[in-house]
């Protein structure tokens, strides 16, 4: 299980392919990938401020979590921090499992509690200045599907 | 006792300080938050409304009324937004 917070861009389709070679008698292959996306035209940066030992700690209480509750050979997580560009990946999650339904449902659940619970906030950078990203409500009611 | 206090993100932005070190009496976070409020306004900016806020004691996202005990660290931060 591979579990990484960095500052450095990755290679989505390399990590695929590693997680995918590495995960031997699994059935089924989940992945999503999270890019910087610009809603307002305006954005020039993203930048990610994260708690460095919870951000690592939570992501390991969330990834086991998912294993507690679904047939799951393999996890992947990869989350970024510091100032990104539009257009670059964020973060990652890939299961491998069995069968799809376990793979599809514990790659749901860890977007969810990633989302929610893994001690990162985001913050816009554009040409009229800065501001931070607010939490969603039906993010934290995505929790209750759970 | 004495207690690190961590604060990320607008929290941060508002007391001016990602970290400081603490001598106080507080039993739980809230305690925290009255004490702090009542020293400065830079406090009251970023703790007065406490819906917008989360707490994690040692680095456990905890509530405002779980007793402090022994703790370490205390971080405040608004509600997270990774992913």
């Amino acid at each position: 299980m591979r579990l990484s917070v960095q500052p450095d861009p990755f290679d989505m389709g390399a990590e695929l392919n590693r997680f995918t070679n590495d995960a031997s008698g699994a059935g089924a292959i989940v992945s999503f990938g999270g890019i910087v996306r610009d809603d307002t035209g305006t954005m020039t940066a993203l930048e990610l401020e994260h708690y460095p030992g919870m951000t690592e700690k939570a992501i390991g209480q969330i990834a086991q979590q998912a294993r507690d509750r679904w047939q799951l050979h393999d996890v992947l997580i990869i989350h970024r921090y510091g100032r990104l560009q539009v257009g670059a990946p964020i973060m990652m999650v890939a299961t491998a499992a069995r069968h799809r339904k376990d793979a599809f449902e514990a790659a749901d659940f860890l977007m969810d509690y990633l989302k929610s619970r893994a001690p990162f906030w985001k913050k816009e950078h554009g040409a009229e200045g800065t501001s931070w990203v607010d939490a969603k409500d039906s993010d934290e009611a995505a929790l209750n599907r759970w | 006792m004495t207690v690190d206090l961590v604060y990320f993100a607008w929290v941060r932005e508002r007391i001016g300080v990602a970290r400081e070190t603490v001598t106080t009496t507080a039993r739980t976070p809230a305690d925290l938050i009255a004490e702090l409020s009542a020293r400065d306004p830079r406090y009251g900016a970023a703790f007065g409304d406490v819906s917008a806020l989360r707490v994690a004691i040692d680095q456990e996202l905890s509530d405002f009324d779980t007793p402090l005990e022994n703790a370490k660290e205390v971080a405040f931060f608004p509600p997270m937004t990774g992913g």
